[in-house]
């Protein structure tokens, strides 16, 4: 109903625009071939791949700039169910879920699936038990509902401690993903290709806040949706004849099997297909649950649903959303059945002179190695397989990184170079869309919760805002710093950032809607013991340097820390606000009123 | 008020009924069900690769329409 009054002629013309801009992206993709077969150098492709849709990135971000608190935080609370699908998915879709997520099912078979069905199942839980009620209370931030719902900055300020963990090194990572896209396509070194990334989303963010990311998410999951797709549909049809990758992968996967039982180059090899030869059963069902109860509590995630029109729209768009991140992670296990086809098929069992050429390619990248060294050249490979006794390529003496199945396709299928252009383009769309999601998230926090609910709550807009911006650069030059001082391992905290956001957040969330007797002492209490005991494990856990490095209790491995964590904060939740006086009547009414969905939003407008 | 929460909270147990089932109890039977074969696609396997994820974009879409319908029932639903 608010958006009926403020409709503006871009909301309006949604769909023509970005039909308009579809057509004009894949027109330019075509136009990028024709250059390439007219003899103009990879280099130069590959720079007006990633130049070009930088370019239309901030653009877009340019033009949404705004002077309004609702733009800035919520994107006016304007954006059609559909279209917030959309950005959600990009918002969701990291730089290695697209690039790396078919390498892990490359190497891990059935196991890997864990994170196929626990990256998708928690939009269940968001749709059902959180974000409509978020919506509804009208939010500006996840810490900003704790707040209200749990009597004030105690509980705002250990939401933001949890943001703020389950975020950082997640951006570190996506910005570090741009910088090396830049760096490989761009051909410019790393630390300067992180600033040019950061440059990038910078420009996307800091004019229009949420307005501004969302139109440049919708633009960037198109970019990387029809990347993903374009190559293995293509490999699909080489294949089989058929251009439907997510169906005639059946057929790969059947003759994986037939060569993991017949060929000698594979003797004891892990079946692609056969279940928990990584994961037991408890690590497998542990991970798809902290996976998805994660899922259910990252902040910039949930911020997304601020910006519906309406309680219903929420609802919807939590469908869109997985509607649309379907698409990638149902197509995901394809790359990864033909790609691994194609290595048994040519690959093993191949004299080492006469490998495939993206074989060289890629080990010339250090990507691929052959009995132990980078396969650089035949020369190379053959002197270390001598030097080993290895005649005849085997799989234990053949290995590809996981980050390379993706990318590497388009030369598997002895495509042109303008489809790998296309994928490098597509993977920074996707670092790029989910690193503003995460700024955002956490630039939001600090200048509404901290800067503004905290510290200054009588400041005028025009002063919030300037706030806003200056937090935003601030956080982003630190993720971009620490992205190229910070040694790779770093990385690995990514995976603790599911179990992190769950238990700290999780209990609070769903108990703070459906149980109307948790009170402030309870979810403060919950919230400490959930994220504290889950920090602890992971400490506890985790190899030197990151941590003690002491045995895993049950064998449980700490990516599903939460575990633990999430049941301990829900019951001390409980027992805690059973043990301590009822919330007040004020807090009961307010969880009446999210319950409605009628009135609307809850939350003063400031 | 109350009998609009009680439906909800009805629907919201039914959802997650459906999604227990299928993000975790179907895949303990993965073995079992990797017997069966289609189109190349062991089920136990495609159940996890596909059969899940189609399921839950089905549910979550089915239950918005579900809920907006107890929202209209009770009078509650926003006037848009």
């Amino acid at each position: 109903m608010s958006n009926a009054t403020t409709k503006s002629p871009f909301l309006a013309n949604l769909g023509k625009i970005y039909t308009i801009y579809t057509g004009g992206f894949l027109a330019f993709v075509v136009f990028l071939g024709i250059l390439e077969q007219l003899g103009v150098p990879e280099r130069i492709i590959g720079f007006l791949f990633v130049g070009l849709t930088l370019a239309v990135y901030a653009g877009i971000g340019v033009l949404s700039r705004t002077m309004q608190v609702s733009e800035y935080y919520v994107a006016g609370r304007a954006v059609p169910a559909v279209y917030n699908g959309m950005a959600t998915a990009a918002d969701w879709m990291s730089g290695a879920s697209f690039l790396a997520m078919a390498g892990t099912l490359y190497l891990l078979g059935y196991d890997g699936l864990a994170f196929v069905v626990g990256w998708t199942g928690g939009y269940v839980l968001v749709a059902v038990l959180i974000a409509p009620f978020l919506r509804k209370f009208g939010a500006y931030t996840v810490p900003d509902f704790l707040a209200a719902r749990f009597g004030g900055n105690l509980a705002r300020f250990i939401g933001i401690i949890v943001l703020l963990a389950a975020s950082f090194v997640y951006v570190v990572a996506q910005i570090r993903g741009t910088g090396l896209i830049a760096e490989r396509f761009l051909d410019i070194p790393y630390n300067i290709g992180v600033f040019v990334g950061l440059a990038g989303i910078l420009f996307c963010s800091m004019l229009g806040g949420m307005r501004a990311v969302t139109w440049t998410q919708v633009a960037q999951y198109i970019v990387l949706i029809i990347a993903y797709l374009v190559p293995v549909v293509i490999m699909s049809y080489k294949f089989t004849g058929v251009p439907i990758p997510q169906i005639m992968y059946g057929q790969a996967l059947e003759q994986i099997t037939h060569l993991e039982q017949t060929k000698e180059v594979l003797a004891g090899v892990k079946p692609h297909i056969q279940p928990f030869t990584t994961y037991n059963p408890l690590n497998f069902f542990a991970l798809i649950f902290c996976l998805m109860l994660g899922t259910a509590s990252l902040p910039h995630v949930l911020m997304r649903f601020f910006t519906t029109p309406s309680v219903r729209q929420a609802r919807y768009s939590v469908g869109w959303a997985l509607f649309f991140i379907f698409i990638l992670y149902v197509t995901a296990p394809a790359y990864a059945a033909f790609v691994k086809l194609e290595i048994y098929q040519n690959v093993l069992g191949t004299a080492l002179d006469r490998l495939p050429d993206w074989v060289y390619v890629w080990g010339a990248h250090g990507k691929v190695k052959i009995c132990g060294v980078a396969a650089a050249s035949v020369d190379v490979v053959q002197q270390a397989c001598s030097a080993k006794g290895v005649s005849v390529l085997d799989w234990k003496n053949f290995s590809i990184a996981k980050d390379v199945v993706v990318i590497a396709t388009p030369e598997i299928a002895g495509l042109p170079f303008v489809i790998t252009g296309l994928v490098g383009a597509g993977g920074l769309a996707a670092a790029m869309s989910t690193a503003d999601g995460l700024l955002l998230a956490m630039a939001n926090a600090l200048s509404h919760d901290i800067y503004y609910r905290m510290l200054d709550p009588n400041a005028p807009t025009g002063r919030r805002l300037i706030a806003a911006r200056i937090i935003l650069i601030g956080v982003a030059i630190l993720g971009a710093t620490t992205a190229t001082v910070a040694p790779p391992d770093i990385l690995k905290l990514v995976a603790w950032a599911f179990s992190l956001a769950a238990a700290g957040n999780f209990p609070a969330l769903v108990l703070g809607i459906w149980w109307k007797r948790t009170n402030p002492q309870g979810a403060i209490a919950g919230m400490l013991a959930g994220f504290g005991v889950t920090l602890a494990y992971l400490i506890w856990t985790a190899a030197p340097p990151l941590g003690l490095g002491n045995p895993e209790l049950f064998g449980l491995k700490n990516i599903s820390a939460g575990l633990f964590g999430i049941p301990i904060g829900f019951i001390v939740m409980v027992l805690v606000s059973r043990m301590t006086p009822p919330p007040s009547p004020e807090l009961q009414a307010l969880v009446d009123e999210i319950r409605t969905p009628k009135g609307g939003v809850v939350a003063d407008k400031g | 008020m109350n009998a609009y929460w009680q439906e909800t909270k009805r629907l919201m147990f039914q959802v997650l009924a459906i999604w227990f089932v299928f993000a975790f109890l179907i895949h303990a039977f993965v073995n079992v069900l990797n017997k069966v074969v289609i189109f190349g696609f062991p089920l136990g396997f495609w159940m996890a690769a596909q059969g899940s994820l189609i399921v839950f974009v089905v549910l979550i879409f089915w239950y918005a329409r579900r809920q907006n319908a107890i929202d209209e029932k009770y009078g509650v639903a926003e006037d848009e």
